[in-house]
């Protein structure tokens, strides 16, 4: 789950106040670069791959790696969206909200899909993605590309594909957005 | 939201927040394989007291999309039959360990009973006369998927409103959402004091049909007719029935809509029943979606919906 | 000569002859020796801040004895009517076997004997309350038995209500009459309208009484017989009656204490504790009630005591038995509810039905030397929760559980024999 979401999720529920920005709006688009140019390194091109932005902060960082990705290679990689809500563990601990439908409109048998999200922290939402992937079919591989790891893992995640590692506390909150990254607390 | 027993106890804002669930539940659908573990170890009971297998099979199946454990309580094999009291049997089921009931009944109001008596999440499948929410639901679900929205449109319900829980649940929905209502029977199958429900009212189909964006055709049974509330089916048929040749009289675009099973050469000419126009599978087919809905919205979301004033927070 | 045993002091005595403080005291003979002030005896019932009343009279009560004693037997409605200030009641025919013979009626007043309250019978009008075949009125008249009447259900037939009339005519009898069309209220399980038609329940329109209301005075006007109407509910039943005795015709009627406190919105949550009949009604019939009580119209509360067991009371609504409780909250509700002098209270609840009953030999006379000793004492402000579980009933279908009311029975003698002393039942 984005921090987005998760500060809008009882008990979490909040108003985010930045303290520092850690990424500008260059910045985020250096990285975006660089993370479209490791995924054509990595999978020799980009003929299978496709794209798949969490709901809901995930899904702009992945219309910015295909806008990267047909730039450098010429290819229009497909972008599907999802939403990971009804895959989650900790249904029941707090209110799971639908924040946007999934889109997935295309086979993934075989193909090397992408999930793309704003930020990695414990690596549930990762762990529901790769659930909700499987009601969609049988990929070949599934890789993971975050904008920032913040650490705090609580389950065997690692990205492949990282715009920066940030360290944090784990009270601290990390936000997303288009004009850069904030690194700030969650007030309530 | 701890149950759903009834639309007119819902606002409009309930009402969308479901219709907007539903959307997810569509997709889940629509997918390989249409499955998600939001409810695993839950448990949904089915306890119909009344036979409806398409309103069972649609609740069982969207416990299953949603990985819950199913059990069906058959009425009619089980200890009820020994004289078994509804609070008994209510008990002893939760003493089990379920999470959600899923009652049908012959009798208004037993699902309100139930409340009563069980911690469970209750949903009202069908009480007596008095309420089908889900069926309402999915109704609505229908309408806006067509059209977008049910603001402004003028529905009609057309046959034994006096008797039916699908037209009650209906006439709360339609009307909640923005629509206007026009109940077209003869005054023998209209509920009493039908001058305190939010619609009009009228005996002329000829006149109304021209007017609607969509027309719903409620099931007419057969009993009826010893109650001396209609002279004949026949009767019922020339002056209510959707005839081929008062379906010319719907605007092209009109809805066509019915709860099932549909008496074909009653209140519908059989061909009638499979034009375009019609949308009767469609509404079979959101039922489950709408039924996934409801349930992940009492079982999955640990209480209820977010409040719309916890807005999300500007990027500082 | 009798001897004092008990002297009820400090209290102000209301009874059909006015309103006046003094001690009353009661003899071992059951009988009042003397009232004044400042008079003593072996033992002392404080009636301080109390009234002292004629033990009051119920025309309508459901004892279920025989065959249904597990809701209700004459021995724990008695004690019930103890506790709600009654001192006569009048059992209803509808048991099983029914009260249709002189056997019957043997039965329960030989069952009534050693119970805390004087227990009446009616008698059934038909055989069976089947509305078929005339039940032997004379030959349970004989017996003491006063008032005929089918209740559970209205004797359908016109013809044969025609007969019971005339034949009635020639004994010292009332014929009461449950007025209710089955042909138009049945299926039916609370009133016809807006609330019917929104729950889902089929009704009983306010009209299937009054059809009967109105056969009923026609038949009366033909047959000269003494009728009386039980638990009018509607304001159409309160305008016929008003106008029948407006023009000459001697016939009485009764109002439920449930019939001008709830209407037919209570039963919105489904409890069928709410399930009554005749049904609820609306907020006009309410209203219609209470000026009938207040103008006359309407001879006396009853309280259509009518006890079921919970697991009666949990069916579906459409599938439990309709009654409530009502002794043991009949004073509360009328103190509290109607905008009446405590007077009028006292003769609606003691006296008028008394003479109704015939029973003013013994219950609902002036408190004066002489007179029997069945007597009430109430404190008229006292504020009490009604609580189901407490109730001296062996039901707990009380609609009323968790009000509040105003007014509620301190003592009862029956016979000058306390039966409730301070609230609490001595048998």
């Amino acid at each position: 789950m984005a921090e987005r979401e998760r500060r809008l999720t009882r008990p979490f529920g909040g108003v985010f106040v930045a303290r520092t920005q850690v990424m500008d709006a260059d910045d985020l688009r250096r990285a975006t670069w660089r993370m479209a140019h490791e995924i054509i390194e990595a999978n020799g091109g980009v003929d299978e791959v496709v794209l798949i932005g969490l709901q809901t902060g995930g899904v702009p960082l992945a219309e910015r790696l295909q806008e990267a990705l047909l730039e450098i290679e010429g290819v229009d990689v497909p972008v599907g969206k999802l939403d990971v809500a009804f895959h989650r563990d900790d249904i029941g601990l707090r209110p799971v909200l639908p924040e946007a439908v999934t889109d997935v409109p295309f086979h993934l048998d075989g193909a090397v899909v992408v999930l793309v999200d704003d930020v990695l922290f414990t690596g549930r939402t990762i762990r529901a993605a790769l659930d909700a992937i499987t009601s969609f079919g049988r990929p070949r591989a599934i890789q993971l590309a975050v904008m920032v790891d913040r650490g705090h893992r609580e389950l065997p995640i690692r990205p492949d594909y990282v715009g920066k590692n940030l360290p944090t506390r784990k009270d601290e909150a990390v936000d997303v957005h288009d004009d850069g990254v904030d690194l700030g607390e969650v007030v309530k | 939201m701890t149950d759903l027993l009834s639309i007119s106890d819902l606002e409009r804002g309930d009402i969308e927040r479901l219709l907007d669930l539903t959307d997810h539940f569509a997709e889940v659908s629509a997918r390989p394989i249409p499955k998600v573990p939001a409810l695993r170890g839950k448990t949904v009971v089915s306890l119909f007291y009344e036979d409806s297998t398409r309103t069972r099979l649609s609740f069982e199946t969207a416990a299953k999309r949603l990985s819950a454990d199913t059990m069906n309580f058959s009425v009619s094999t089980s200890s009820v039959k020994k004289g078994e009291s509804l609070r008994d049997t209510a008990q002893t089921i939760e003493a089990m360990g379920i999470d959600c009931v899923v009652v049908r009944h012959k009798s208004s109001g037993v699902p309100w009973q139930l409340t009563r008596w069980v911690d469970a999440a209750v949903v009202n499948a069908g009480d007596g006369w008095h309420e089908h929410p889900t069926q309402a639901l999915l109704d609505c679900y229908t309408i806006r998927q067509q059209r977008g929205s049910l603001d402004g449109m003028h529905i009609a319900i057309v046959g034994d409103v006096k008797h039916s829980r699908v037209a009650r649940s209906d006439i709360w929905a339609f009307t909640k959402l923005g629509a206007t209502v026009t109940v077209v029977a003869p005054p023998t199958l209209l509920p009493p004091a039908i001058g305190t429900y939010p619609v009009r009212v009228s005996h002329d189909i000829d006149s109304v049909l021209p007017t609607v964006d969509a027309v719903y055709l409620l099931r007419m049974q057969r009993e009826r007719m010893t109650e001396a509330l209609l002279p004949s089916l026949r009767e019922y048929t020339a002056t209510y029935g959707l005839t081929r040749e008062r379906a010319r009289l719907l605007p092209d675009d009109a809805l066509v809509m019915h709860p099932g099973p549909i008496n074909r050469g009653v209140e519908v000419d059989p061909d009638v029943a499979d034009e375009v126009r019609s949308v009767i599978i469609d509404q079979v087919r959101n039922g489950v979606s709408v039924r996934m809905a409801v349930l992940f919205l009492l079982l999955g979301s640990g209480s209820e919906l977010l409040p719309p004033e916890v807005a999300v927070p500007e990027a500082v | 000569m009798p001897q004092p045993t008990l002297v009820i002091k400090g209290g102000r005595l209301v009874d059909a002859t006015g309103t006046r403080s003094g001690d009353v005291v009661v003899g071992d003979d059951g009988s009042i020796l003397a009232v004044g002030p400042d008079l003593d005896a072996p033992e002392v019932l404080d009636a301080g801040g109390c009234v002292v009343s004629p033990g009051f009279v119920d025309v309508h009560t459901h004892l279920r004895e025989p065959g249904k004693e597990e809701a209700e037997t004459i021995e724990t409605g008695a004690r019930g009517a103890a506790a709600g200030g009654y001192t006569c009641i009048l059992a209803m025919p509808n048991t099983t076997p029914a009260i249709d013979s002189a056997a019957v009626v043997r039965e329960v007043l030989e069952l009534g004997r050693s119970a805390p309250c004087d227990v009446r019978t009616s008698g059934a009008i038909t055989v069976g309350r089947a509305g078929e075949q005339l039940a032997p009125i004379a030959e349970m008249a004989k017996l003491g038995v006063r008032f005929f009447t089918d209740d559970g259900t209205g004797v359908q037939d016109t013809r044969l209500m025609r007969r019971a009339m005339e034949y009635a005519s020639a004994l010292d009898v009332v014929l009461a009459q449950h007025c209710e069309d089955d042909a138009m209220a049945g299926g039916g399980h609370m009133h016809e309208g807006e609330w019917s038609s929104r729950l889902g329940i089929a009704g009983q329109p306010a009209e299937a009484e009054e059809l009967m209301v109105m056969r009923d005075i026609a038949l009366a006007r033909l047959t000269g017989a003494r009728i009386h109407f039980q638990h009018l509910s509607t304001e159409g039943s309160v305008a016929m009656v008003r106008a029948a005795k407006a023009g000459g015709m001697d016939l009485t009627c009764e109002a439920t204490t449930h019939h001008f406190t709830l209407t037919d919105e209570c039963c919105a949550t489904y409890d069928a504790v709410f399930k009554v009949n005749p049904p609820l009604r609306t907020a006009n019939d309410v209203a219609a009630v209470r000026a009938g009580l207040a103008d006359g119209t309407i001879d006396c509360i009853a309280t259509d005591h009518a006890p079921h067991t919970p697991d009666a009371k949990e069916q579906p609504f459409d599938e439990a038995p309709p009654g409530m409780l009502g002794l043991e909250t009949a004073l509360g509700l009328a103190l509290t509810e109607l905008d009446f002098d405590i007077e009028e209270v006292v003769a609606l609840l003691s006296w008028r039905p008394a003479q109704l009953l015939g029973v003013e030999d013994r219950h609902g006379g002036p408190i004066i030397e002489g007179r029997r000793a069945n007597l009430c004492v109430f404190d008229p402000e006292e504020e009490w929760t009604v609580d189901a579980d407490t109730m001296h009933s062996r039901s707990r279908n009380t609609p009323y559980a968790g009000r509040r009311l105003r007014g509620r029975v301190r003592h009862t003698l029956l016979e000058g024999e306390p039966v409730l002393r301070s609230g609490e039942a001595t048998r």
